[in-house]
């Protein structure tokens, strides 16, 4: 039984039918999907939650399917650690890490969306699924579709980390890598996008896809015990999981799923591609786009598509934003390692650096919850790290050399 | 002057239910008019009220984003590549 009544242009308001349609037809603003909430709230209670089955679709009245998930049944619901290591070494009260670095089965929060998405292109009836990645969206198709056995085309840039390419061909999928930075694979997908009828999962299954991102903050709220945190730092590539993440609060907020609504939302990106982060700091309307320079490749996306609505967030829940180095990433990510256990990739590191960086900054109080977002694996993106953490002690299979070569 | 215009999907009803097209003009700007003359109604749903291009539509002269080059003011030339594109998620 489905929810869903159809889509609406976020900019002109707008109807459309519940199809594979994504911008509209006059004002080219991006359609999102509307849910009859009376029907909603009446259904989905906390109880109602409680009692399914431990994965994102334990929220599935909030999920734009008309019928049953047949895609991702082991996907979400990572986990929600309380990081007192990483506390003490921050000088914070109450810190959390959710650890999308552990989202089934490609370790990656994408594994939320493409979940959707492909269930989506399912009921549809598409035999055929593509999308434009920077790499652990490729893993997640890649994965997802192989289950599901749909075919699959899945374009890259040239330039990714081994881990993420090793980790999309492994499912077999047709992997394109393309000369050139995200943006352009992005803008030749769009323009295969009108010429074969496949359900593009970031193009033409846009609205539906999207909605996944929302069970992040549908976790963390109800991993809280149902209450929002006061603080939340996201990473931002196209600004989509920012804007999810705020709308999924508010609905839990409007089904009465949580009784208040104070979180403010903070934007992270790295120093050599922060279109988004520069908007906010400039106090800027619109998004300048820039072309991408960082060793954050899974955040390089010099024209973010939702760039517009991560910055409204941002401003709506008076949080701000924050940029980090390459060599401040790699620092972040050893820092999770070393106090949490948790090997995150370098768009952990760019999270995680960047609220060290608001919190030193005194613009996220010391004595408040906060949630830093972990949404990727670090074994994925290795070269970030390699030549930055040490060698292994080589010795010979012998005592005296295992003594004379080890210091204890 | 022949230029080759991609046209996006929600604009190929307008287009005759053409993926491309060839249109003519020195700028961007003309290429759209030239557009509006050959393809009635394509022009407002390209530009907003005040004839600037919508912000959630992006376009390329030759695979390069125009916000990189003149914005509306770039220039053309015979066998140029236009492809209008609406901004997509990604990731």
């Amino acid at each position: 039984m489905s929810y869903v009544l159809g889509l609406k242009c976020r900019e002109c308001g707008r109807g459309y039918p519940k199809d594979p349609l994504y911008v509209c037809e006059y004002c080219f603003g991006p359609l999102e999907v509307v849910y009859d909430y009376e029907r909603i709230k009446k259904k989905l209670t906390k109880e109602v939650i409680e009692s399914r089955p431990k994965n994102l679709w334990r929220y599935k009245e909030l999920l734009p399917l008309d019928g049953e998930q047949t895609c991702g049944l082991n996907s979400g619901f990572t986990p929600l650690v309380r990081a007192r290591n990483l506390e003490k070494a921050l000088g914070v009260k109450e810190l959390y890490i959710k650890d999308d670095s552990v989202c089934h089965p490609t370790l990656s929060f994408k594994d939320r969306v493409v979940s959707v998405a492909l269930s989506k292109a399912k009921e549809f009836g598409f035999n055929t699924v593509a999308c434009a990645s920077t790499g652990n969206l490729a893993n997640s198709v890649a994965a997802q579709a192989a289950i599901a056995g749909l075919k699959r085309y899945i374009f890259i840039p040239a330039d990714l980390e081994m881990g993420k390419v090793v980790g999309t061909l492994i499912y077999n999928p047709v992997l394109v890598a393309v000369e050139g930075n995200y943006d352009q694979v992005n803008r030749l997908c769009s323009e295969i996008a009108t010429i074969y009828k496949w359900a593009f999962v970031n193009i033409n299954i846009r609205p539906y896809y999207a909605e996944g991102s929302k069970t992040y903050g549908y976790e963390i709220a109800e991993q809280l015990g149902w209450k929002a945190p006061k603080h939340i730092i996201v990473p931002c590539a196209g600004g989509s999981l920012i804007t999810k993440i705020y709308k999924g609060l508010k609905e839990f907020k409007a089904l009465g799923l949580i009784d208040r609504l104070q979180t403010k939302i903070y934007a992270a990106q790295a120093s050599g591609c922060s279109p988004i982060v520069t908007a906010i700091k400039e106090n800027a309307e619109i998004i300048k786009p820039v072309k991408p320079n960082t060793i954050a490749k899974s955040l390089a996306i010099g024209n973010p598509a939702d760039g517009v609505y991560a910055l409204a967030t941002v401003k709506e829940t008076g949080g701000w934003g924050g940029d980090v180095s390459d060599d401040e990433i790699v620092e972040a990510i050893k820092l999770l390692a070393a106090t949490e256990g948790i090997f995150t990739e370098t768009a952990g590191g760019v999270t995680l650096g960047v609220a060290k960086k608001l919190i030193e900054q005194g613009r996220i109080p010391k004595d408040e919850s906060i949630v830093v977002s972990i949404t990727g694996n670090g074994l994925k993106t290795q070269e970030a790290v390699v030549e930055k953490i040490g060698k292994p002690i080589k010795i010979k299979p012998n005592i005296a050399h295992f003594e004379e070569s080890v210091k204890i | 002057m022949a230029i080759k215009v991609i046209i996006p999907t929600p604009l190929q009803k307008l287009a005759k239910n053409q993926a491309d097209v060839q249109a003519s003009g020195s700028s961007i700007k003309e290429l759209i008019d030239d557009l509006e003359k050959k393809f009635p109604g394509l022009k407002e749903r390209i530009c907003d009220e005040t004839g600037k291009v919508r912000r959630f539509i992006n376009i390329y002269v030759n695979e390069e984003d125009i916000r990189f080059l003149k914005q509306d003011n770039t220039s053309l030339k015979d066998g140029d590549e236009v492809s209008i594109i609406p901004a997509i998620a990604g990731g």
